[in-house]
């Protein structure tokens, strides 16, 4: 066989091959699972919306919104300024002093808030930027400014805390701080 | 540690090892076409799949022929998705409306994608249309492991067979390799994530209005299918930007725990499918017993380095305790600590957490384990051809070492197979410290770097690693998305997978060639204590010591410089 012939023997397999493969998995693939995914899972499907009573859009479930306010509980700091499109990371190196010139502001203005030092996640970003979560304690160490500015007692605003606190058997306990937020909202 | 992250390292191992016996064996059959529960499904899909391309699935090819078929198709691989990203403004399912990808960045990722890199120089939610997601990456996530599982097959039969030149046909075993290996999976995976919160739509972003009245908008798309591949196949290339850190990627502790298992579960598999090819399963334990040391010893480091408080922080009015920069709060140290470990032994490069702001000694680990050429389990068929080499290496060292000529399973080595295993053994050297060096040397490419220090200088190391291991994690500080960096960056890429590739196959052609020596009474044994000692050490020292300065002049450095503070 000739070299020329031997390289066509190449070509047709591998261009007739390639497109049938992009047929199976790039087309066939992604349309069946959204066709289950569609009628199985609607809600999570389409992005975990979360709507008001008129319908409108807003936000997701599992995307961290930023909140101005001492009357609110705060998310994790975000790198990205909570930016969606692209979402951002501090990518600060744990020997940049960077890292610590903004950690120790931040803990500064925290610092007092409540008694004890200021838990790690409230001055560290996340990996994300559009961490939805806080641990148990960082909401905790936010208590007692959300019910100064809220006039609530604290007590109320705990037991608040205990019912959104999510506890996978597989991974640390969390609170959804948007849902957490929505349902200060919700009492008022 | 809590219970919780106990309960998650027992729940990964266990879903790891348990289904590889039973998978390992279902490959076996499925890449030597005998009949599997699948055949009734796609069985007719697989048979007019050849019947379009004219194949003789019967047909069988020598090593070269094998080699021209591979390439062929990665050829037409990389300009099928170079045309696609370049084009992309002018193509279909695109709501967001994105331009076509500037050439170098759409060459860089045309490689990376189509050499089961998936190195990410772009962020997908603001860079990437649906179409080429789906018909672009995602076919390459597809087929890019696929390959890598043929050519380990190819591995095998060479090992297996004697006397022969026919070691498989490359067209056959690329279509079986994903419809039977990749597809069944995926679609499992996909409605796994799906219900735990990954979207998978076609509807364009969502234009939101915050609790407190900002915009926001929410970004879409067929995720969860794209995901379980990238997953499966060792690929690692998100969807969104910040990967599998991002809640639409990896919403939940659930979902991550089935998406790092994914990572593993088919490359542990295939330990098992080499024992069915060699007909002796306890060859694969052995390999099982070394991988499993290397990577607990890898995890253990990790999690105590990622446990401890970071020093820089002393004094100030904050928890003193791990440094949750760049961590999900849903994930934690344990889950970060176990996603960089298996990531980065396998070729799969996704991450959960940022490496860039691990703390020294827990972005070491990572580093090493790309270093070593994955193959601490390793990509998808990649990760194992590799430890093969490996394996021939220790015996051959066992053989200079009790004077005898070194054979593996029967195959004798010779001359030949030894210079090429040797060449292999460059691949990693060359990408990663010699590109890395001359990254470093450059005034242009160096202004990527983004902290400070000898952290600094690991950004580069860890690029240039990462791209020659064809894995893809990255200290995603560094700003790769320059020319330069493109370019070189996909040099490091096409070097790690063909470099491997084709000795790769070429030592299989050769062994398949060889007549098989009844196994003597005085023959060494590998499948001991003894042979398991000697494969991790070889893999160590002869793996690893070549980056040692390296990585005294990175991570280290940075860790003895932080602990002097």
């Amino acid at each position: 066989m000739n070299p020329e012939n031997s390289m066509l023997t190449h070509i047709r397999p591998a261009v007739t091959l390639l497109a049938l493969l992009t047929l199976i998995t790039g087309v066939a693939y992604p349309l069946a699972v959204t066709a289950v995914a569609q009628l199985a899972f609607p809600e999570q499907a389409n992005g975990s919306l979360i709507r008001d009573a008129v319908g409108k859009v807003r936000g997701s479930r599992l995307l961290a919104q930023p909140f101005d306010g001492a009357e609110w509980f705060q998310p994790r700091p975000s790198a990205g300024a909570f930016a969606t499109v692209a979402s951002a990371a501090s990518n600060l190196s744990a020997s940049n002093p960077a890292l610590r010139q903004r950690i120790a502001a931040d803990a500064a203005r925290l610092h007092g808030e409540a008694p004890g030092a200021v838990p790690m996640a409230l001055v560290t970003t996340s990996g994300s930027g559009l961490d939805p979560h806080l641990p148990p304690d960082a909401v905790r160490f936010q208590i007692p400014r959300v019910a100064a500015a809220r006039g609530v007692a604290a007590a109320d605003l705990e037991r608040l805390l205990e019912r959104h606190i999510e506890r996978p058997l597989v991974g640390p306990e969390v609170v959804n701080v948007l849902a957490l937020n929505r349902a200060l909202d919700d009492n008022r | 540690m809590q219970t919780s992250d106990y309960w998650q390292l027992i729940a990964f191992f266990v879903l790891v090892l348990a289904p590889a016996p039973w998978l390992g064996r279902y490959l076996y059959r499925a890449m030597e076409g005998e009949r599997t529960l699948l055949s009734p499904l796609l069985g007719p899909l697989e048979r007019g799949c050849y019947r379009l391309c004219g194949l003789e699935p019967g047909a069988a090819q020598d090593w070269k022929a094998y080699a021209a078929s591979l390439l062929v198709f990665s050829l037409a691989s990389l300009l099928l998705l170079f045309a696609i990203l370049l084009l992309q403004g002018v193509l279909p399912l695109n709501p967001q409306k994105l331009a076509g990808l500037e050439w170098s960045l759409a060459l860089n990722t045309a490689i990376s994608f189509v050499s089961n890199t998936n190195w990410q120089a772009y962020s997908g939610e603001s860079t990437l249309s649906y179409f080429s997601q789906m018909l672009g990456l995602g076919v390459q996530n597809f087929v890019s492991p696929a390959v890598g599982l043929a050519v380990l097959t190819v591995f095998c039969r060479g090992i297996a067979r004697r006397s022969t030149r026919e070691i498989g046909n490359f067209w056959v075993d690329l279509t079986r390799a994903t419809l039977y290996g990749m597809l069944p999976l995926c679609l499992l995976l996909a409605l796994l994530l799906v219900w735990q919160g990954v979207p998978q739509t076609f509807q364009p972003y969502v234009d939101a209005l915050t609790l407190q009245g900002q915009p926001q908008g929410i970004p879409l798309g067929p995720a969860a299918s794209q995901i379980a591949i990238k997953q499966l196949g060792t690929n690692g290339g998100g969807f969104f930007g910040v990967n599998s850190a991002h809640p639409f990627e990896n919403p939940t502790a659930w979902s991550n725990l089935f998406e790092v298992v994914s990572i593993l579960l088919i490359p542990a598999a295939l330990l098992f499918t080499f024992g069915h090819y060699v007909r002796d399963l306890r060859q694969s334990r052995a390999l099982l017993a070394s991988m499993l040391i290397v990577f607990v010893i890898g995890l253990g480091l990790t999690l105590y380095a990622e446990y401890q408080p970071n020093p820089l922080l002393a004094g100030l009015p904050i928890e003193q305790a791990c440094s949750l920069e760049g961590k999900e709060s849903r994930f934690g140290i344990t889950a970060s600590s176990l996603w960089a470990v298996t990531t980065t032994a396998a070729s799969n490069g996704s991450v959960n957490a940022m490496h860039d702001s691990f703390s020294a000694l827990g972005s070491l680990m990572p580093l090493f384990n790309m270093m070593l050429g994955e193959v601490i389990f390793g990509g998808v068929g990649a990760g194992l051809y590799g430890m093969l080499l490996f394996v021939l290496i220790a015996v051959f060292l066992a053989g200079l070492m009790i004077g005898r000529t070194p054979e593996y399973l029967g195959k004798k080595l010779e001359a030949r197979e030894v210079r090429l295993l040797v060449a292999t053994l460059l691949v990693m050297p060359v990408g990663a410290l010699v590109f890395g060096a001359l990254a470093a040397s450059l005034p242009g490419p160096l202004a990527s770097v983004s902290n400070p220090g000898p952290h600094g200088f690991s950004q580069i190391l860890y690029a240039y690693t990462s791209a020659s291991a064809n894995n893809g994690s990255a200290f995603a500080g560094f700003g790769a998305n320059t020319i330069y960096h493109n370019l070189m960056l996909g040099l490091a890429m096409l070097l790690g997978r063909f470099g491997y590739l084709l000795p790769v196959l070429a030592i299989a052609g050769s062994l398949a060639q060889k007549k098989r020596a009844p196994l003597g009474s005085d023959s060494f044994p590998t499948h001991g204590p003894l042979f398991v000692t000697l494969l991790t050490l070889t893999i160590l020292l002869v793996g690893g010591l070549t980056f040692l300065p390296a990585l005294a002049l990175g991570p280290l450095a940075e860790h003895l410089s932080l602990l002097g503070q």
